[in-house]
């Protein structure tokens, strides 16, 4: 054997034990191989079951929510500096697409305060455009790369939200990323795997948990008219009329202050904990420094006052102060362990700066996704089996060679998929079977040329010598198209799509290596050391 | 064994028929479409609910599509072959409405042919640690000892053996064989849970924003995929190969959707898939024969441009046919064994590599012929068109002799391609 043919047969059965390596580790047990597997082979999610989601953030809230605490600023600011003005207010941007075109509009601003008003807003907002709309009027929208970076910082205080939501649920591998475009299209790809019955999560996701406690002036009231009645059907500056939670088809509504003492933002913990006489479930909560001081100032000042606590828009309680407390405090009223313990998670997680909806949903039992890897498997092997018995009827010994690269084929494809961290998803396992196909493809190329050279009366190394340089070309030629093709794929596609142009590429490309260089040792190794070969089994 | 020794077929003599044949088939598919209202999109571009169900004793299609109509639901039902799983289809509609939806299927569904729980949890709808739940403690009250991680073993053990018989536990008493669960065990089981007939086994819901952008986003796909292969093509050969390998390409695309419509199949994301799939492994068919033509082109010169490609294909037909056979082997190995969820993904590959494999010969050469031809009647506007197109004419008027083949009647060239001085097969 020249010492060519043994260098290469060397490289060929180092890639094979790397691959081994990745696949299956070094297994001490059976249970052990198996364990190896189910490591390194990553299943998406239609192959072990669990759910996806895709959400759209709201970003047009958090446009909302920044003009309204401009506005309050700009009203605290004018009259600092006794700038009058006759109002103030913004639009309404209900849809995604419309959260950028946020206007303040800011009206009777006397012609004498124009420069001091228009250097107030200048100094003080400069993410915000002033135009005038007359002598007194203005209008202000926000810059463009201000409004963009208000998107991706709401994206990512989202996505980090709802991360810490679904690791407080204690869902292992669970991930959340964006998809698409995140200014354009602020969608985000929620991956759950194990749970099939996704309501409970899709609820808890989807809570936007602002907590605030805010002082409750009047109520209960039976409905919101009777509330509006009591005042002569103008609330009172700063208050607002807010629902409780329905309790058995119950409702009531209290007058509450628009400012709040405290907010869930203050909050550093919370848990859920059973109050041991009564058997309630409640939420305990502990305050940051800085909010527990203004806690403690204002339940020492309001001992017998009622505070209500609001989580998104409703009173859950509106507990009476009975003494002072500093950073430790209890929500009652829970009805159930799972309602306690959900608000002491979304209290922990932290607010959403934006409310999300949910655009698609996939759910897929692990019964379905077994049987999905059985029937994988099984056309695999009847694929396999059907290319090799052809190969051997068609091209005798050197067919050996050709089952040979595509074994190699397959176990290097399977063994990148395992060091690339690649899902494995169904369309995937079609990809692999695909490649197999494929595969074959580049060694028929091969030998049909060489038995055209030995037709034209080459001697036999020379004939594979010939055969292997000139298919090269066109092996390279076909395979790139394919893989041009996955790239598109892979571009556009969703997830099991993806899985599936990887696969195809990874077996594609490995596939070069084994057609060409592997199939040529082999052939090199048979007929090394020989001078004159008589025939080839071809 | 050796299957493609030496053919001479006149490919490009026999044009017509083949092309006719296209035509009709193309023809057909349209009409197919056009009559249908449409490729028939599956929820991933429509927009919809599905949900899989699977049933211990399947009722007829009727009796379930009567449950769902008398709560107004306009569901699409359609069993699995194989199996005895049905899955619901409802079409698109606004988000929150789908959800709703949804729910009502599963409701009334659990309703009509499900078991009444009377209490006990249904062991074939819950998870691991809600069946470990509900057990501990009449488990310490039957004196059964079991310590926790012992209890949440059993719990995953009944899961997984609920996994490896298609999601439903028929009898409780099957799970005698499962490790952990004694006789005792068995007991409480049998106490505090019931198996329900149905289980749902999947489900998906995609609202109409997402359907429209994903069908929006997989014409994109294969538009600019087609576009990469024109300009692959041109740029490694001329831009008349690169064109003809489009138009045989788009051919096959028709004719794959055209087949998925007049057989009543869905179209998904993983059948859009296929036809890209299907785009690029097309070309290599496609490409190979170029080739070949542009090998042939530089070693005979003199040789007119039909022959030539007629040869030039019968010299890699063994190695087209070869190779798109065992690609079809495994295709369809996936088409038989594959199961439900790819029986889409394929047939469309089943179907293209056959008409891809036609196309190559029968669609992209003979453009080359029509586009040379046309080229050469604007140059000789008198002589060349009408021989050119038929190969079996006596030999034109410039006849140089040549090295290697002189033109000439093809049967003058068949003697000496014979003799052994051209490459063929």
């Amino acid at each position: 054997m020249t010492r060519n043919v043994k260098i290469k047969l060397l490289v060929i059965v180092v890639v094979i034990l790397v691959c081994i390596y990745g696949i299956i580790g070094l297994p001490k047990s059976k249970a052990e191989l198996i364990a190896n597997w189910k490591k390194n082979i990553h299943l998406g999610l239609d192959l072990s079951g669990g759910t996806q989601l895709v959400m759209q953030v709201q970003l047009q809230d958090a446009f909302k929510a920044n003009a309204d605490a401009v506005i309050e600023r700009i009203k605290q600011e004018l009259q600092k500096d006794s700038i009058p003005m006759s109002s103030i207010d913004r639009n309404d941007p209900n849809r995604l697409e419309d959260a950028d075109k946020i206007e303040i509009d800011i009206k009777g601003i006397p012609v004498n305060k124009t420069s001091a008003f228009r250097s107030t807003i200048s100094d003080q907002y400069p993410e915000w455009l002033l135009a005038p709309l007359n002598s007194t009027d203005y209008k202000m929208t926000m810059k463009p790369s201000d409004a963009l970076k208000l998107k991706q910082d709401t994206m990512s205080q989202t996505m980090a939200t709802i991360e810490r939501k679904i690791n407080g649920l204690g869902l292992a591998e669970s991930s959340v990323q964006p998809t698409g475009r995140s200014d354009a299209e602020a969608e985000l790809l929620v991956q759950l795997p194990g749970v099939d019955d996704p309501a409970h999560v899709k609820q808890l996701l989807q809570t936007q948990a602002v907590l605030e406690w805010a002082e409750v002036k009047d109520g209960p009231y039976g409905t919101r008219d009777e509330g509006l009645a009591k005042h002569g059907g103008v609330l009172p500056l700063g208050t607002r009329l807010v629902p409780t939670v329905m309790r058995g088809g119950q409702q009531s509504w209290y007058l509450v202050s628009r400012s709040a003492i405290v907010r869930g933002t203050d909050i550093r913990d919370a848990r859920a904990s059973q109050d041991q006489s009564a058997g309630r479930w409640e939420t305990n909560f502990v305050l940051n420094q800085e909010a527990a001081k203004r806690f403690e100032n204002y339940t020492a000042n309001n001992i017998g006052n009622r505070a209500a606590i609001v989580v998104d828009n409703q009173v859950i309680s509106a507990p009476t102060i009975q003494s002072r407390i500093s950073d430790t405090g209890r929500i009652t009223g829970a009805t159930n362990q799972e309602e306690a313990s959900d608000l002491a998670l979304n209290l922990r997680a932290g607010s959403l700066p934006a409310s999300v909806i949910y655009e698609e949903e996939r759910t897929v039992g692990p019964s379905l996704g077994a049987d999905s890897i059985r029937e994988g498997f099984r056309a695999g092997i009847a694929g396999l089996i059907a290319v090799v018995v052809f190969m051997l009827i068609y091209y005798r010994r050197s067919g050996v060679n050709a089952t040979v690269a595509l074994v190699l084929n397959a176990i290097i494809l399977v063994a990148a998929l395992s060091y690339f961290d690649a899902t494995l998803t169904l369309p995937g396992i079609a990809g692999v079977i695909l490649t197999i196909g494929m595969a074959v493809d580049s060694n028929v190329l091969i030998f049909e040329r060489i038995r055209e050279e030995l037709h034209a009366g080459k001697a036999v190394i020379a004939a594979v010598d010939a055969g292997f340089s000139k298919a090269f070309g066109t092996i390279v030629d076909t395979h790139v198209t394919t893989v041009v093709s996955c790239a598109f794929l892979f571009i556009f596609g969703t997830g099991p799509v993806k899985g599936f142009a990887v696969t195809l590429v990874i077996g594609l490309v490995a596939n070069v290596f084994t057609a060409v260089f592997v199939s040529k040792t082999i052939f090199d190794w048979e007929l090394s050391g020989k001078r004159q070969v008589a025939a080839l089994s071809i | 064994m050796e299957l493609f020794r030496n053919t001479n077929f006149d490919f490009l003599g026999k044009k017509w028929p083949f092309i006719i044949l296209s035509l009709i088939l193309t023809a057909a598919g349209l009409v197919s479409l056009a009559v249908r209202g449409g490729p028939r999109y599956g929820i991933d571009f429509r927009g919809g609910a599905l949900v899989t169900v699977t049933f211990a004793q399947r009722p007829p299609v009727d009796k379930v599509r009567a449950v769902l109509d008398a709560k107004g639901l306009n569901a699409d039902v359609q069993e699995i072959q194989g199996k005895q799983d049905d899955i619901i289809g409802i079409e698109q509609r606004e988000d929150k409405a789908l959800q709703a939806a949804r729910q009502t299927i599963v409701d009334s569904l659990t309703a009509a042919f499900g078991q009444p729980a009377n209490g006990k949890l249904n062991i074939n709808g819950a998870g691991a640690s809600a069946l470990a739940d509900r057990l501990r403690v009449p488990l310490q009250q039957a004196s059964v000892s079991m310590t926790d991680p012992q209890l949440n073993d059993m719990a995953n053990a009944v899961m997984d053996y609920r996994k490896q018989h298609s999601g439903l536990i028929r009898n409780l008493d099957d799970l005698r064989s499962v490790a952990g669960v004694t006789p005792k065990v068995l007991e409480v089981l049998k106490q505090q849970t019931y198996p329900d007939t149905l289980a749902i086994v999947a489900t998906e819901v995609v609202g109409p924003k997402i359907g429209a952008e994903l069908q929006r986003k997989a014409v994109l796909a294969v538009l600019y995929a087609l576009g990469g292969m024109l300009v692959y093509i041109a740029f490694r050969f001329e831009w008349i190969y690169g064109l003809a390998a489009v138009i045989a390409v788009f051919h096959d695309t028709i004719i794959t959707i055209g087949l998925f419509s007049l057989f009543n199949k869905e179209i998904s994301l993983t059948v859009v898939a296929a036809l890209l799939t299907l785009v690029g492994y097309s070309m290599n068919d496609t490409i190979v024969t170029f080739d070949r033509v542009r090998e042939n082109l530089k070693i005979m010169r003199r040789e007119k441009l039909e022959p030539l490609i007629n040869l030039s294909v019968n010299q890699t037909l063994s190695r087209t046919v070869l190779t798109s056979g065992l690609t079809l082997l495994t295709a369809l190995a996936l088409f038989l064994f594959g199961g439900q969820v790819l029986n889409g993904f394929s047939f469309a590959l089943v179907c293209g590599i056959i008409v891809g494999t036609y196309s190559s010969v029968f669609v992209a050469s003979p453009i080359l012929i029509f586009w040379h031809n046309f080229l050469e009647s604007r140059k000789h506007p008198s002589a060349t068109a009408p021989a050119a197109a038929k190969s079996t004419v006596a030999p034109k008027a410039p006849a140089p002799a040549a090295p290697k083949s002189p033109a000439g009647s093809p049967k003058a060239s068949k003697q000496n391609v014979r003799g052994g001085t051209a490459k063929v097969k």
